[in-house]
């Protein structure tokens, strides 16, 4: 234990950092992606929310492993080996954010569909009746009240999201698991490797835990 | 509730047959690694690793079970003790033995080199700077490439498999991908990658090895060493080699 620590401490505290940038450029986009999509499913338009509906279910449908590799690798090749057109590739990191990003956000929409959806009819109904115009009332009533119900819900998927980062590790990209095998690779000591790199893990998403149910108390007020 | 009970017991009894071993010895080896071992139309791991493996076991009169894991997915299945030993074109050094491996006697001698894309001016590695060169995790070739990635300022990318490494510099992802010479020039000629071996880039190789980790395994190594010995002697050996390298 204390080997792979003095050895490979600084190694996997860079690997982590890499892990946390991977997250925060998905989850910022995913929420983006998550707003857009999760107001596109509650409109009254019909295109709007079977559009919704289609971007969810494909999402959802496909495991995260294999969107990575379609971004990474199938993308850039159906670009420039099969149509010909030429200087397209993703850095890992861009498809890595571009994956979390899609697949985070088709829940996230999901989650802020079923926020809104929560909240009753009838405030929607009475911010129209008062002469509020629809985004208003959404803007100033009904998402206020929507995103209290929601908090729990998104903390869970920013979780599952910051554990996703780990199957980027097979596109080469330096996260954590990815720098962990190597460490593995050269020490052989996998028992100690993998304990620390879950303790890792686990302290940091303890300490968004904690930054959640405070950021919660506060809303709730 | 009576129902479900049987039902849970059923699926956990049908899940330890499963694990239950009905072979000799469980051996671990990479999912692709052309000519060594790799699946042919009907998903068959073929190769040259498989063909010794299967001719020294018949010579020594044991059975055994494949599990086709990954290359550093065999390395911990062998260390957990969830697989007896692994073959998988894994290259004889003192590093690793200092670390844990016990290998067979050497069945083959390869060296690692780097290729590039097959219309790529990368001539050496002098041309590198700055750019992403792809290896496979744990492998030869990544220590290989690590040595020489500070002098020359190339980044090092590690990926699970071959072809990974492969597609990364097909795509543009990696300037140039290190990896076993033998393997990259099987996967040009016989899968036409459009890739091409940089000339002068190749160390000087080692010997190919059968590997166990954990002295209670010496048996088996034994055994394939003297069926190595057998097959090389009765001309099997060689009739493997020539069946993949057309020799």
């Amino acid at each position: 234990m204390e080997t792979i620590l003095r050895s490979y401490g600084p190694l996997l505290l860079r690997a982590m950092g890499q892990t946390l940038l991977l997250a925060l450029y998905g989850l910022f986009f995913a929420c983006i992606i998550g707003l857009i999509v999760g107001l596109m499913s509650v409109v009254k338009s019909k295109v709007s929310r079977a559009i919704a509906a289609v971007f969810v279910n494909l999402i959802r449908g496909v495991p995260m492993i294999v969107l990575a590799y379609m971004i990474y690798f199938g993308v850039p090749y159906l670009w420039n080996n099969v149509l010909h057109k030429s200087g397209l590739t993703f850095t890992a990191l861009q498809a890595g954010s571009i994956c979390l990003a899609l697949n985070c956000g088709a829940y996230m929409a999901e989650i802020i569909r079923a926020g809104i959806e929560s909240v009753d009819v009838g405030q929607m109904e009475a911010g129209r009746s008062l002469g509020l115009p629809w985004w208003r009332t959404m803007q100033r009533v009904i998402l206020p009240q929507a995103i209290r119900t929601m908090i729990p819900s998104i903390i869970n998927q920013f979780i599952i999201t910051l554990k996703d980062t780990s199957i980027l590790s097979v596109i080469g990209f330096p996260e954590l698991v990815n720098t962990a095998k190597n460490v593995v690779s050269k020490t052989f000591m996998s028992f100690q490797t993998w304990a620390i790199v879950g303790v890792m893990y686990l302290i940091v998403i303890l300490l968004l835990q904690f930054a959640a149910k405070e950021l919660e108390r506060r809303l709730k007020r | 509730m009576k129902k479900l009970l049987s039902l849970v017991l059923a699926l956990a009894l049908a899940l330890c047959a499963v694990s239950a071993l009905a072979e000799d010895y469980v051996i671990a080896t990479d999912t692709a690694f052309r000519p060594f071992e790799f699946a042919d139309e009907n998903g068959n791991m073929i190769g040259i690793d498989m063909d010794i493996l299967a001719a020294v076991a018949e010579d020594q009169g044991f059975t055994y079970e494949l599990r086709v894991l990954g290359w550093d997915a065999s390395i911990a299945a062998c260390q957990a003790g969830q697989a007896d030993g692994m073959i998988a074109g894994a290259s004889i050094t003192d590093a690793r033995k200092a670390s844990g491996w016990i290998f067979s006697d050497g069945y083959y001698n390869a060296a690692q080199c780097m290729a590039v894309a097959a219309g790529s001016d990368i001539a050496g590695f002098a041309d590198l700077k700055g750019k992403n060169v792809a290896v496979k995790i744990g492998t030869m070739s990544a220590d290989y490439a690590e040595s020489l990635s500070g002098e020359y300022g190339f980044t090092v990318v590690t990926m699970e498999s071959s072809p990974d490494i492969y597609q990364a510099v097909i795509g543009g992802q990696a300037a140039a991908c290190f990896d076993d010479a033998p393997i990259m020039a099987d996967y040009i000629k016989s899968n036409g990658v459009p890739l091409k071996l940089v000339d002068g880039t190749a160390n000087e190789g080692a010997d190919y090895g059968f590997a166990v980790f954990s002295a209670e395994k010496q048996e088996l190594v034994d055994k394939f060493n003297a069926g190595l010995a057998n097959i090389k002697a009765n001309g099997t050996y060689d009739a493997i080699l020539a069946k993949y390298l057309g020799e």
